[in-house]
């Protein structure tokens, strides 16, 4: 038990001292993963929001798939990204495999069916309540889906924050994709998984408290966010 | 501040969210794509975790201007990606599947660069008392004897290989003892370690990568100074004609700058707790 306590003092220690090695890699993780989200919120809602609105032939197949597609190990993820942008692959050509760019596209890939099956559930509930009221104005699927998507904002949200928690915390993707070079693809969570190869638990711990620290103030300011946002709307 | 409330508290058509949405993104994703001089060396975890390469890289990119993008794996992952030209520079310790790389095309040449060695650890109380004996191959038999945990990496890396070869020597039948007594953890070095000491298993090291491992427990070195236990590291430029998207030029600076004087007294020099690491050989070639 010794090693909480150290891991706790170290973590305390490493955000004191404002460290410019944990700022980056506290950088890198934050912009990896806010960009995957907004990528995936930008393919999942949509997708949530069509599936949940239209009634089309096979459909209970593709919520099917959406949603086993969430259960997807980070580890084939990464496996298959890798193959595609592997030199050898057929987008070798792009050079983003061992960049940041190739860790964004892993986890959007990880995080968007979870963004699109979430949120074609949160949908499919507000659509039941709206639909007699859709059917009346003859409203387009277009008009729907951004009704949908803009009266449950504050419920995508909370989607998309389950999206982060996801990206942020995964790392078997971005460790093949990335392949966790210093100061260039090395992200917390790949950062702790080195530490712990080092067997350097304490440091490995103190880093995982700080991106669950991370996490919280990440949550923290969406919840902030969330309810000014409602007190102005309202007001 | 005020643009985030307006886009998550106003009334805004989801067609205008959406366009912030990909402007947000495009604004993050873009990073800057400077075309700086760097090389992808795909490495044994050894070298890396002992921390030798955050002492080395600095100091050939301030002779040479060009970043060293280190992927630390296993050897045989390491080996698998070059060949998918995936990296610039070779850098393990298989002799024989570097030998292979480089007849199959994907390599310039193969050089010794440095050696260490492999040694046996395991719990103080040393249960199949492999202490006294100075002999792998023996030590090897009296822990199969009484059947004592042994942790293997079995992820087909250079620790492992040597690891399958002795046992080999040795007689002793693994794939039948594996999951009873003989304990494939199909992962790195340090996470192995991790396991033996977690479970009182004897493991076989490399000894850079025991020496800079900090969970060490009760542990102590059982068995070294054989010189089967001998380890050789290798590095090797990736081709050009096998692969034509590489940085050849630079990759082959690199391998020139660790064989030289300069790069060789540097491997000398690296100690963790005042202890060599790596010896270089590269005057063997």
């Amino acid at each position: 038990m010794q090693e909480s306590e150290s891991a706790l003092f170290l973590a305390f220690q490493l955000v004191m001292a404002g460290d410019a090695d944990l700022l980056e890699i506290v950088g890198l993780s934050l912009r990896v993963s806010v960009t995957a989200v907004l990528l995936s919120c930008a393919i999942g809602l949509p997708v949530g929001a069509l599936v949940a609105s239209q009634r089309f032939r096979g459909r209970s197949l593709v919520i099917l798939l959406m949603n086993a597609l969430m259960g997807l190990p980070p580890v084939v993820i990464g496996l298959l990204v890798y193959l595609q942008l592997s030199a050898s692959g057929p987008f070798g050509w792009l050079q983003w495999l061992y960049t940041p760019t190739a860790m964004i596209l892993a986890q959007t890939l990880l995080v968007a069916p979870i963004v699109a099956a979430l949120s074609r559930q949160v949908l499919e509930d507000l659509h039941d309540e709206y639909s007699e009221y859709f059917d009346s104005l003859c409203l387009s699927a277009w008009s729907r889906v951004s009704t949908l998507l803009v009266d449950a904002r504050y419920s995508l949200l909370t989607v998309s924050l389950a999206g982060f928690g996801r990206a942020i915390a995964e790392v078997g993707a971005v460790m093949i994709v990335g392949g966790n070079i210093n100061h260039y693809t090395r992200v917390m969570t790949t950062s702790i998984a080195l530490e712990t190869s080092k067997g350097d638990l304490p440091m490995a711990l103190g880093l995982g408290i700080v991106l669950l620290m991370i996490a919280l103030i990440v949550n923290a300011l969406v919840m902030t966010l969330r309810s000014s946002a409602e007190r102005f709307a309202y007001a | 501040m005020s643009v985030l409330l307006r886009l998550f508290g106003v009334m805004l058509p989801a067609a205008s969210v959406f366009r912030k949405l990909i402007l947000i993104t495009l604004l993050l994703g873009s990073h800057s794509a400077i075309a700086d001089e760097s090389i992808v060396l795909q490495s044994t975890t050894s070298t890396a975790n002992s921390g030798l390469y955050d002492y080395l890289l600095p100091l050939f990119q301030k002779n040479t201007g060009i970043t060293v993008k280190v992927v630390a794996v296993g050897t045989g992952q390491a080996i698998k990606n070059a060949e998918n030209c995936d990296g610039d520079v070779l850098l393990v310790h298989a002799t024989q599947s570097e030998l292979n790389f480089v007849a199959e095309g994907y390599g310039v040449e193969r050089f010794d660069l440095m050696f260490n060695d492999f040694i046996i650890v395991g719990p103080a109380t040393d249960p199949a008392n492999i202490k006294e004996l100075t002999d792998v191959v023996p030590a090897l038999q009296r822990i199969a004897g009484v059947n004592a945990l042994f942790a293997s990496r079995g992820d087909d890396s250079g620790t492992h290989k040597k690891e399958t070869a002795l046992w080999h020597s040795a007689g002793v039948p693994i794939k039948e003892a594996s999951g009873k007594w003989y304990r494939e953890t199909g992962s790195g070095m340090g996470a192995t370690l991790n396991i033996a000491v977690g479970m009182n298993a004897y493991a076989l090291t490399d000894r850079a990568s025991w020496i800079s491992f900090g969970n060490k427990g009760n542990f102590e070195i059982l068995l070294e100074g054989d010189d089967a236990l001998y380890n050789q590291y290798g590095v090797i430029g990736v081709s050009a004609s096998a692969c034509p998207n590489i940085n050849e030029h630079d990759g082959q600076l690199f391998v020139d700058w660790l064989l030289s004087p300069e790069g060789q007294a540097a491997i000398a020099s690296y100690r963790v707790d005042s202890q060599q690491l790596f010896f270089p050989n590269a005057s063997s070639n």
